[in-house]
């Protein structure tokens, strides 16, 4: 099955060298749009050079703190000189475990900077470029924010985590009833996974096996399959779809929505 | 259009008109084989010729013939792998004070019993699909998130089979069923029954401008826009979507209802 529901359109993905923002990114170069994506690494290193090179002549990479005001606007400089955005992935984030009481105001403050702060000054950064873009292309742009389940329902030892995916999923509604309520051609939606097999979920199972809460890893993927319904863990490749059909012209009413992508975990 | 639903067979109830047909003609587009039901036999033979599909007369709400239309999709087709319960009605509602017993019980029969029936016969047969997989899409509304005062039974009904949807999908992950079960909530959907209520007023554009000003997009969806989210649903693109509830109202229920 081949689709290019996307052939023409620009797109910029954070975190784009692994897990679900690789898988996102690979997706919407497949469809046909040419795609830049952010992440930490230094632009020679090895997992830039692979990812370019399984997203096609078109991809870019940019060295970029989601957290940062001045590589915001050097990114939308970059894509205002590509001339479009009509994708937005919002993906970069970053995860917190521990116990309330002991969390720091340094760490909270940290993961707020790059799971809501990170969300907001891309949105700020981009929508007039967006704006513009989004007249041209069937269905408008569309701007994908990264939340959770986690930013659905609240979960032990998860609370700034929660806080900071329920804020993107507030703050995608509100944009989203903003740019129709003012005719600007952006829809903007959240996507909800559950858990899915990344790097960052394996560190986090290593540090809570570090902490002591299982012997090993494999048994904290043992209890997140049988806390799901569908006994198993999503794949990174299976928030692509999704991610793929927001970004298209079939999801053109679609806008301030949430799409749960979680194997029937938070409907139990 | 792509053919990614090649190979795959689809039941549609409420498939002569509105969103079910919209559904019929995009799941058909996609390459699926597609036996639509309804009451309105001459719009149904119509919408067949179409779209190489077949229009099977029946009510959601008949409980003993749902197993004879099962029999004779798989007779024809040798399976079933999606199912979109679409069949609905808001005719003889009312608000809470005013609904008469006939009214309710008549849309309780075919939004949420009808709903029930056609989840439990498609999941009987998916179950007999190597691997028993399927992908079953119940149409809800907004309604179901933000209840109409005028429209208690409807309103309930729709919020009932968000529950059902969830209800369905944790059994089949339970049983080990790969059968994704979920609820479409469209907001207000420019069908021929909205073109016609529009028509019927002494001032349409008026009562048009109401029915657009209720999503901040301002405009209402079109059939197809939501064909196009239960044909997504339908694919594999959407593998591990289950127990989810997909809004698709222009942003309304994202904020205050028409403010």
């Amino acid at each position: 099955m081949t689709m290019a529901r996307l052939h023409g359109r620009m797109a910029l993905v954070t975190g784009g060298l692994r897990g679900i923002g690789l898988a996102i990114a690979t997706r919407l170069a497949s469809e046909g749009a040419a795609v830049t994506i952010s992440d930490l690494d230094a632009p020679d290193s090895a997992a830039v050079a692979q990812a370019l090179a399984a997203l096609g002549s078109d991809a870019a990479y940019l060295r970029a703190d989601v957290t940062s005001e001045a590589d915001w606007a050097s990114i939308a400089a970059q894509m205002e000189a590509k001339g479009a955005c009509h994708i937005l992935v919002n993906n970069a984030g970053t995860d917190l475990t521990g116990a309330v009481e002991s969390l720091s105001l340094d760490a909270w403050r940290k993961i707020m900077a790059i799971n809501v702060d990170g969300v907001f000054l891309g949105t700020r950064a981009l929508v007039p470029l967006m704006a513009r873009s989004g007249a041209d292309v069937a269905g408008g742009a569309s701007i994908i924010n990264v939340s959770s389940i986690m930013g659905l329902v609240g979960y032990s030892e998860v609370s700034a985590y929660n806080a900071s995916k329920g804020a993107v999923r507030l703050f995608t509604k509100g944009i989203a009833v903003e740019f129709a309520q003012k005719r600007m051609p952006i829809r903007a939606n959240s996507l909800h996974p559950g858990f899915v097999r990344t790097p960052l979920l394996n560190a986090g199972f290593q540090r809570w096996v570090d902490k002591g809460f299982a012997e090993k890893p494999e048994d904290l993927v043992a209890a997140m399959e049988a806390a799901t319904p569908n006994g198993r863990l999503a794949e990174p490749e299976e928030l692509a779809g999704p991610a793929a059909f927001l970004a298209s012209a079939d999801a053109s009413y679609m806008t301030g929505a949430e799409l749960v992508i979680d194997g029937g975990w938070t409907a139990q | 259009m792509s053919r990614r639903l090649e190979g795959k067979v689809a039941l549609v109830t409420g498939g002569t008109s509105g969103i079910g047909a919209g559904a019929v003609r995009r799941l058909a587009a996609e390459g699926a084989k597609v036996v639509f039901t309804g009451s309105r036999a001459e719009l149904g033979e119509a919408l067949a010729q179409e779209v190489g599909g077949r229009f099977a007369s029946h009510r959601v709400e008949d409980a003993g013939a749902w197993p004879g239309l099962i029999e004779s999709v798989l007779a024809e087709h040798g399976r079933l792998d999606i199912a979109f319960a679409n069949a609905g009605t808001e005719q003889g509602d009312a608000n809470i004070e005013d609904v008469t017993i006939e009214g309710w019980s008549k849309i309780v029969g075919i939004n949420q019993t009808g709903v029930m029936l056609t989840v439990q016969h498609a999941i009987r047969a998916m179950a007999r699909n190597q691997g028993a997989t399927g992908s079953i899409i119940i149409n809800s509304s907004m309604n179901a998130a933000r209840p109409l005062g005028n429209y208690v039974t409807y309103s309930t009904t729709k919020a009932a089979v968000v529950a059902l949807a969830k209800s369905a999908a944790v059994y089949c992950g339970q049983k080990r069923y790969r059968i994704r079960v979920n609820a479409i909530l469209p907001g207000v959907v420019e069908t021929d029954l909205i073109r016609a209520i529009m028509e019927s007023q002494p001032d349409p554009a008026a009562v048009r401008a109401i029915y657009e000003g209720m999503a901040p997009m301002n405009r209402m969806a079109q059939v197809e826009e939501v064909a196009g989210l239960v044909a997504y649903l339908a694919s594999d693109e959407a593998s591990f979507i289950s127990g989810a509830e997909l809004t698709i109202d222009g942003a309304t229920t994202a904020g205050m209802m028409g403010v």
